[in-house]
């Protein structure tokens, strides 16, 4: 398992250009669940692609487990860094399902026995057991993305990078990916999500980072990043609290950052 | 003018099922008509069949009939279509142009394809830029930009078109709740000058806001249809497998906790 730590990180894609991270300092630990919430454009997805290799830092450093990210090779960061795209064509490739999965693992050494049950692990906590021979492209786009999360998911990173995983996901779906979440963090691995669904993000994590053009404004438990001390800041880059968060400071319940925090307060 | 499927169902060349049956669905002037449903129920199917892309491009069968104020336009070719009918996709990247130096050149390469005289592309243009609020955005490179900012963009585009009827496939699905409400509201100005909308999207809680009807698509057939309030709070939704909106959720949970969703609902807004 890998404990992450980032320290000052500076990046700027075009010198004399804006930063896109603009001195971000954090540590994540082995098996935390972190959602990563801020506008179109605050630094969520630069800061991810540091993580693992794809950006290479400004200036700062990331560290695995205290090794400095620049020291890695990418097969060694791939390793230990799995990070499932936003837009699934950008990461789809294969002629089939299977074949999709099987690549992640197959490429780190994994045969056999141990590739039969990274695959179907993978494939079953997406719903897909049953699409094995199908062309990822006579999937739907939501199906599509699920299985863009399974073949990542499939190499068994001891940390799972997620940019947008709900996005066109219906409710099952959602849930789908929830449970995901909870399940690779419940092995010891580490999951760290990039998302706009606010509702999605206190019902599924335990620390929630806020970022504003490049900086991290906030970073707390979804309870403390939802109260009403921390709206101004929220709402100074655009995001709401959830409904329940509202409802709950309206009716004087202390902070309720889910349906199910609210309804626990009123019993 | 109102554009009517009647009857219409659809198959893809080579598949052995069709993907849409039995869809009737009027869009007169100034709705706002919410395409809700599962994933692969069809809702991006009868986007592109709306929008006439479905079978004209895209090839596959039709059935019904789809009409513009009464007029059958089986026979009308895409371009004339398309001056009626404008159609903005889930992915953003396959709307862009892939041709324009700008996202200025790229919001009016609709008009300008449509032979709208030069002085209206660049009026239409910056209006569309400052509805999305991406008028800072104007010189940058539209391949250059984020997921979200090109889904603005790719709005911007639609806008400039200035379209009788307008389909959109889950235009916020890549946007910050920031940029979630700014479509919210360049829709609900489209609809007031007179545009009829017809947007799939899985946030019901934004078809709360901006639509009037909605139709749920369960396996190609509309499941439920209605005005907005009643079908989005029909039961019925969670079993089709559609997030159904914040208030309502919440409500049930109460309701199955023993307590009344009245004492959460004075605490809205």
């Amino acid at each position: 398992m890998v404990e992450l730590h980032a320290e000052g990180l500076v990046h700027v894609y075009r010198e004399g250009g804006v930063r896109a991270l603009d001195g971000v300092t954090c540590s994540i630990a082995p098996a935390e669940r972190v959602a990563l919430i801020g506008q179109n454009g605050s630094g969520k997805t630069t800061l991810v692609r540091h993580l693992n290799g794809l950006l290479r830092p400004t200036e700062g450093r990331v560290t695995l487990d205290g090794t400095d990210a620049s020291r890695l090779t990418v097969a060694q960061l791939a390793r230990r860094v799995g990070l499932v795209f936003q837009d699934p064509d950008r990461q789809v490739f294969a002629a089939s399902v299977r074949a999709e999965v099987e690549f992640g693992p197959r490429n780190l050494g994994a045969t056999g026995a141990d590739l039969r049950s990274a695959v179907a692990f993978a494939l079953t906590a997406t719903g897909l057991e049953g699409e094995r021979s199908t062309n990822p492209y006579d999937l739907g786009q939501s199906r599509r993305k699920l299985l863009a999360l399974a073949s990542v998911l499939a190499m068994g990173t001891p940390v799972l990078i997620l940019d947008e995983p709900t996005t066109g996901q219906d409710a099952r779906g959602v849930e789908r990916v929830r449970a995901i979440v909870e399940a690779v963090t419940g092995e010891g691995r580490t999951v760290i999500a990039i998302s706009h669904d606010m509702r999605f993000v206190a019902d599924t994590f335990e620390r929630v980072i806020v970022m504003r053009a490049g900086r991290i404004i906030l970073d707390g438990t979804p309870a403390e990043v939802f109260a009403r001390a921390s709206w101004e800041a929220l709402r100074s880059t655009y995001l709401e609290p959830t409904l329940a968060a509202r409802v709950g400071q309206r009716l004087g319940l202390g902070s309720t950052p889910t349906d199910a925090t609210v309804i626990d307060a009123l019993r | 003018m109102t554009l009517t499927l009647s009857g219409v169902g659809y198959r893809y060349a080579g598949a052995d099922r069709p993907s849409l049956l039995d869809i009737d669905l009027e869009l007169p002037d100034g709705a706002v008509v919410g395409l809700a449903g599962p994933s692969e129920a069809g809702k991006t199917t009868l986007c592109l069949v709306a929008s006439g892309l479905a079978p004209r491009t895209v090839g596959g069968r039709i059935r019904g009939s789809i009409t513009l104020d009464g007029e059958n336009v089986d026979a009308w070719p895409m371009h004339r279509l398309s001056q009626q009918i404008g159609i903005g996709f889930q992915n953003p990247a396959t709307q862009l142009s892939q041709v324009s130096a700008t996202v200025f050149e790229e919001v009016a390469f609709g008009p300008m394809n449509l032979a709208v005289p030069r002085d209206e592309v660049v009026a239409s243009t910056w209006e569309a830029l400052a509805t999305m609020g991406i008028d800072d955005l104007a010189e940058r490179d539209p391949l250059r930009l984020s997921g979200g900012q090109q889904q603005l963009v790719a709005m911007a585009g639609l806008l400039a078109m200035r379209p009788a009827h307008l389909v959109l496939d889950e235009p916020t699905a890549q946007l910050d709740p920031a940029g979630t409400t700014l479509v919210g509201e360049a829709i609900a100005r489209l609809a007031s000058d007179g545009t009829s909308i017809l947007i799939a999207e899985q946030k019901t809680d934004l078809l709360a806001t901006v639509a009037s009807r909605v139709v749920v698509l369960d396996e190609g057939r509309i499941a439920l249809s209605g005005p907005t309030d009643e079908v989005l709070n029909d039961p019925r939704l969670v079993e089709l497998g559609v997030a159904e909106p914040a208030p309502v959720r919440l409500a049930r949970a109460a309701r199955a906790a023993g307590i009344d969703p009245a004492r959460l609902e004075a605490a809205h807004g």
